[in-house]
């Protein structure tokens, strides 16, 4: 009895410090990376920060906006047609296809998302790259090569993450639409997904926070020019990107604005987290 | 009185285990048939073959024929989904969709193509006005389903029924949920409802399927015991197996 007490206090002890760890190493880093880069953004002005399309670091011109948009670009083209792909099959995993099948495509879907990212990378530089630079025209590396490569890379989050919140759906639902002379089809479209939509939303966020942050492949198929892309082929410049390519020389304000560049990324994803709680707890009231 | 149902040697299998043993059970137009028997006899079993919802469960199987108004629901040439409009179902345990009153009552007629607003409008109206809860949600209709009493929402998946205007309904313990008060409102809306629609409900309550039936079937272990006039059955019955289970001696 005695000897429980004592290592159940033990355990507590050892809980709290992790937790405390964690907790304290996030608070480090983002303190860390808002100390080094607010004082640039101040120096720069906010509006120039994130708008001017000028970035020439030797020249002390630091404007982030043609990383921003390209971030956005390759981040929504990449959505466009990954998150209706990835819903797609999701229903196809919940609801139509016999549990075999599901089970086999599930597999495949773990596979796709333990593959690192530089293969990922490798894989769209090789192939993808080539393909679009001899059938679409331009150098290959491109927001297109970007949008295709991050696609394939938040389709497992997608499709998990919906898959689960369509099959956490009561089975009533379904038999209840069944039974008033619902097709399949209509029971999906009409009651179903509605009452999953919240989780299929935290899934389509939770992909954008992935593709938004993801750098390895993106910076291996994108063509990295810190410019405006005017095309679907034209290359293109992510924030992370900016990052990991100056990163080695820059100093000084150079190095701030690489940090600045990391605090805006950091903003971009607390809000996204923001939305996934809200849409989450949106869910849940909704639910019951 | 016009048989409404033929039920001809209806066997049910899941997987390898019978719960349905031949059933053979005519059921009339206008009238409601009570199901009653020991937990686990098959009377839910037996209901949902009237609606071929059993044949979403994996592995199961169905033999035998039930004839609506003489076409037998189980041949090829039939259209299940239309079939479920004409046979409705309340199940036991309330289900409201996760959207408001009004759009659970629309959803039924929305399906079968009902598209005019005015006409969606006096649907629900109708459907919640004969399911008896007109009065209680009237300034709240187009708010969530999921805020109402669990006899509020019995009362709506009725009326959710109601609004496919089907010609059969079947009832699985529809008043297991509820209290004294919501269950009698539901025995009274019962009585109201065999004047337009065949009843069928399953009921553990002996007292309720004496008030509301007009005719009984007794289940046990898959087969139909007794099925006679609901007085008869109660009153004086012929299979020793009744009389034990009515008079409370198993079950
Ligand atoms: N999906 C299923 N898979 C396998 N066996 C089932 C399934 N559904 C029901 N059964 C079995 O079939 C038999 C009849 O079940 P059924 O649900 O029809 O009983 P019931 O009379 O409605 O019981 P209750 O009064 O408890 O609702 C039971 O033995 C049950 O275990
Ligand atoms: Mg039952």
């Amino acid at each position: 009895m005695k000897k429980n007490k004592l290592s159940e206090g033990l355990v507590e002890i050892l809980l709290r410090i992790s937790a405390g760890a964690s907790v304290l190493a996030i608070i480090i880093i983002t303190v860390f990376i808002f100390y080094k880069g607010i004082p640039l953004i101040a120096k720069v002005g906010i509006i120039d920060f994130l708008f001017n399309l000028k970035w020439v670091p030797t020249n002390g011109s630091f404007g982030i906006g043609a990383m921003v948009i390209g971030s956005l670009a390759v981040t929504f083209c990449s959505l466009v047609w990954s998150v209706p792909l990835g819903i797609m099959t999701a229903i196809l995993m919940a609801e139509i296809a016999p549990p075999k099948l599901a089970d086999v495509l599930a597999r495949f879907v773990e596979l796709l998302a333990g593959i690192p990212s530089v293969v990922y990378g490798f894989f769209g530089l090789i192939v993808i790259v080539p393909f679009i630079r001899n059938h679409l025209g331009g150098v290959g590396l491109s927001v297109l090569a970007g949008a295709i490569v991050l696609g394939i890379m938040i389709l497992p989050t997608i499709i998990n993450i919906s898959r689960d919140a369509i099959l956490a759906i009561p089975k009533e639902y379904k038999e209840n639409s069944l039974a008033l002379g619902a097709t399949h089809y209509q029971s999906i479209f009409r009651v179903i997904l509605p009452a999953a939509s919240s989780g299929i939303i935290t899934a389509i966020v939770l992909g954008l926070g992935r593709a938004i942050g993801e750098t390895m492949a993106v910076l291996m198929v994108t063509g990295n020019a810190a410019v405006l892309p005017d095309s679907l082929l034209a290359p293109v410049r992510t924030m992370t990107s900016n990052i990991v390519l100056e990163m080695g020389y820059a100093a000084g304000d150079h190095q701030a604005a690489l940090f600045a560049t990391g605090t805006v990324l950091f903003i971009f994803i607390v809000i996204l987290n923001l939305a996934v709680s809200i849409s989450m707890k949106a869910g849940t009231e909704n639910g019951n | 009185m016009k048989t409404k149902l033929e039920c001809k040697e209806v066997k049910v299998f899941y997987k390898d285990f019978q719960a349905l043993h031949g059933i053979d059970m005519d059921i009339f137009e206008n009238r409601v048939t009570a199901l009653i028997g020991p937990s686990g006899c098959g009377k839910s079993t037996f209901l949902r073959t009237i609606n071929r919802l059993n044949e979403l469960i994996e592995g199961t199987r169905t033999e035998g024929e039930i004839y609506l108004d003489e076409k037998n629901i189980y041949s090829n040439e039939i259209d299940v989904v239309a079939l479920r409009k004409k046979v409705g179902m309340v199940f036991q345990k309330p289900s409201v969709f996760p959207m408001s009153i009004y759009e659970n009552i629309a959803y039924g007629p929305k399906i079968h193509g009902i598209k005019n607003k005015g006409k969606l409008d006096s649907i629900v109206e109708k459907s919640l006005v004969a399911a008896n809860l007109w009065q209680e949600v009237k300034d709240r209709i187009h708010k969530p389903a999921a805020g109402l009493s669990g006899g509020q929402q019995q009362r709506l998946v009725i009326a959710r029924v109601l609004a496919v205007e089907p010609e059969v309904i079947l009832m699985d313990e529809p008043a297991s949920a509820l209290d004294p008060i919501s269950t009698s409102k539901l025995e009274e809306l019962i009585g109201e409802l065999k004047k337009q629609y065949t009843i069928v409900i399953v009921t553990h309550n002996m007292q309720q399927a004496a008030r509301v039936s007009d005719f009984t079937g007794f289940f046990l272990n898959g087969f139909l015991i007794e099925y006679s006039k609901t007085n008869d059955l109660f009153v004086n019955p012929h299979d020793k197996k009744t009389e034990d289970y009515i008079t409370g001696r198993f079950g």
